[in-house]
């Protein structure tokens, strides 16, 4: 049966999954304790959860439990990851490199940084998404300290060649951070194998709760450390002060292994939706879908419709459908997705985009729901549009002369 | 943001959709906006050129649902008026009416400015000046 209104904002957060509901609820009145506390069973009881929760963590990444630093979510880890390297390795270099279509936690750490004395390169990404490994190579300098490139992105959902990346930040000397909220608990992640330094990701993008992640941190080839960004009671070795999250990071932990053990078959269904969703609305004219299609994220597609604005469009069935558009018209600025300028599409087609996000409660009914509905208004609104009339009369909309306003 | 019942009635059925022969003397056609800002507007005035009234008028818009129902609504607005009179319509009586958020009231100006732009394109057409406005609230 279908079941409305159907939620494909993935990218934006996931709901809970029941079973992590049920993990983390005798952690709240019940077992309350503070997991700092030596001295009485609450304490330990709190204590042991949280080791085992970082058992859970650790092991769907390739990590040691030593090496889990819970914070408050991928904000908080990409803050304290770029940040902590900077102060922690200032005697090293103060060069940093990372990518235009970062997430802003990320860019926007760099910006500050660069107040405070930072080098920061943004290297431009290629029309497909991806960085070029030439580029970075060439960016490298003796004062490079950190690489800090995403492992997918959350607007295109294209995957970095996060193993290449991090070989030649290990060839010039330099740690690899790699922001991997949209990767942990879609894809397989081996914090060994991809010789990722430190990384940051969090819970409730993978069926856990909001408010908990984490920061990973290598402790052997090399052994790493971040200067904390909070100062207080020195928890998490030191490097995150700060009473933990208990039932937060119970749920957590069980979001890990369900991810881990649910993740190829989620996997396998999930990216059918997807392309049957794609390949579908790829039939309409000029549609585009925007990344590479071949490293990408399975339960994302981002597709512009050109000649009809994205906000717009979204309006004609978000009372049924939830998801997100690179238009920008709510903005003040009415500037479109960065992320989709910086592929160089024109700002035309950024507005004109939707971003599709699956999940492991998507059906196939909601898939057939959206493609429907998302054909229709399409269909709908290119009747309304001058840009659709004049296409459709062979005139080149590019050699108007626009009044911008 | 939730729109208001009045934008979703506008873009769910949208008044006067279409075109009018932009070649005629009678019609004044107005394009405003671009498409990397996210709207464009062509509004489009048939007049009576004996009498100055606005007998038919039509819209196609690139944009979001407050832009399309500002173009809807004004072209409602526009039909039975003199062009003296359609010259009066100000964009903040479409945001009143439409209930339009501070964030959307850019899409009411375009509307004010494609009325203009008709008026003044159907004033060329005819030998007459084109009319000179202050700029609109934003």
């Amino acid at each position: 049966m279908l079941k409305l209104p159907i939620y494909l904002d993935h990218n934006a957060t996931t709901p809970m999954d029941p079973r992590v509901l049920e993990a983390m609820i005798p952690y709240f009145v019940e077992n309350f304790g503070n997991a700092a506390s030596r001295n009485h069973s609450f304490g330990w009881q709190a204590e042991e959860a949280v080791d085992y929760a970082r058992e859970q963590v650790a092991q769907l990444i390739g990590a040691d439990a030593k090496e889990i630093i819970f914070t408050s979510g991928a904000t908080e880890g990409d803050n304290l990851g770029i940040k902590g390297v900077y102060e922690m390795y200032a005697s090293k270099g103060n060069h940093i490199i990372t990518c235009t279509t970062e997430h802003k936690a990320v860019l926007d750490t760099c910006k500050h940084l660069e107040k405070l004395g930072a080098e920061v390169t943004y290297l431009d990404v290629q029309p497909d998404g991806l960085i070029d490994l030439k580029q970075l190579e060439a960016a490298m300098k003796p004062t490079t300290i950190l690489v800090a490139i995403m492992y997918a992105n959350n607007e295109i959902g294209v995957i970095q060649p996060v193993k290449e990346i991090a070989t030649i930040a290990k060839k010039h000397g330099a740690l690899f951070f790699t922001d991997a909220v949209q990767a942990v608990g879609k894809i397989p992640v081996d914090v060994i194998a991809d010789g990722i330094d430190i990384m940051a990701f969090t819970a409730h993008k993978m069926y856990g709760p909001k408010g908990v992640g984490a920061l990973y941190v290598r402790r052997k080839n090399p052994r790493v450390k971040v200067t904390a960004q909070l100062d207080g009671g020195g928890h998490e070795r030191g490097m995150r002060s700060g009473t933990l999250n208990v039932p937060g990071i119970v749920g957590f932990g069980k979001a890990c292994e369900l991810a881990r053990l649910e993740m190829a078959a989620d996997t396998e269904r999930i990216s059918k939706l997807r392309d049957k969703l794609e390949n579908a609305l790829k039939q309409i004219d000029e549609s585009y879908v925007n990344g590479n299609t071949a490293h990408r994220l399975p339960h994302v597609s981002n597709i512009s419709f050109k000649y009809v604005e994205g906000e717009g469009l979204m309006m004609g069935f978000n009372k049924d459908i939830a998801l997100s558009s690179g238009s920008a018209c709510t903005s003040a600025s009415l500037e479109p997705s960065y992320v989709l300028k910086a592929l160089g599409l024109g700002d035309d087609l950024a507005h004109s985009s939707l971003r599709f996000g699956l999940g492991r409660y998507t059906t196939e009914e909601q898939i057939d729901y959206t493609i429907k509905a998302v054909t229709d208004t399409v269909l709908k609104l290119r009747e309304m549009s001058p840009l659709w009339e004049m296409f459709k009369e062979g005139i080149d909309i590019d050699s108007i002369q626009w009044a911008h306003h | 943001m939730a729109y208001s019942d009045k934008v979703i009635d506008h873009y769910s059925n949208p008044k006067n959709v279409g075109t009018l022969d932009k070649g005629s003397k009678s019609v004044g056609t107005g394009l405003v906006g671009a498409p990397e800002c996210g709207d464009v507007m062509r509004l489009q005035i048939q007049v009576d050129e004996a009498t100055g009234v606005i007998t038919d008028a039509k819209f196609k818009t690139f944009g979001c649902g407050s832009a399309i129902a500002s173009s809807s609504l004004a072209t409602e607005w526009l039909k039975g008026k003199t062009i003296d009179e359609a010259v009066k319509i100000d964009n903040m009586d479409l945001v009143e009416e439409l209930n339009l958020p501070p964030v959307k009231i850019h899409c009411s100006v375009l509307a004010e400015d494609a009325i203009k732009a008709a008026i003044n394109d159907f004033r060329v057409k005819n030998g007459l000046a084109e009319l000179v406005f202050e700029q609109s609230h934003v």
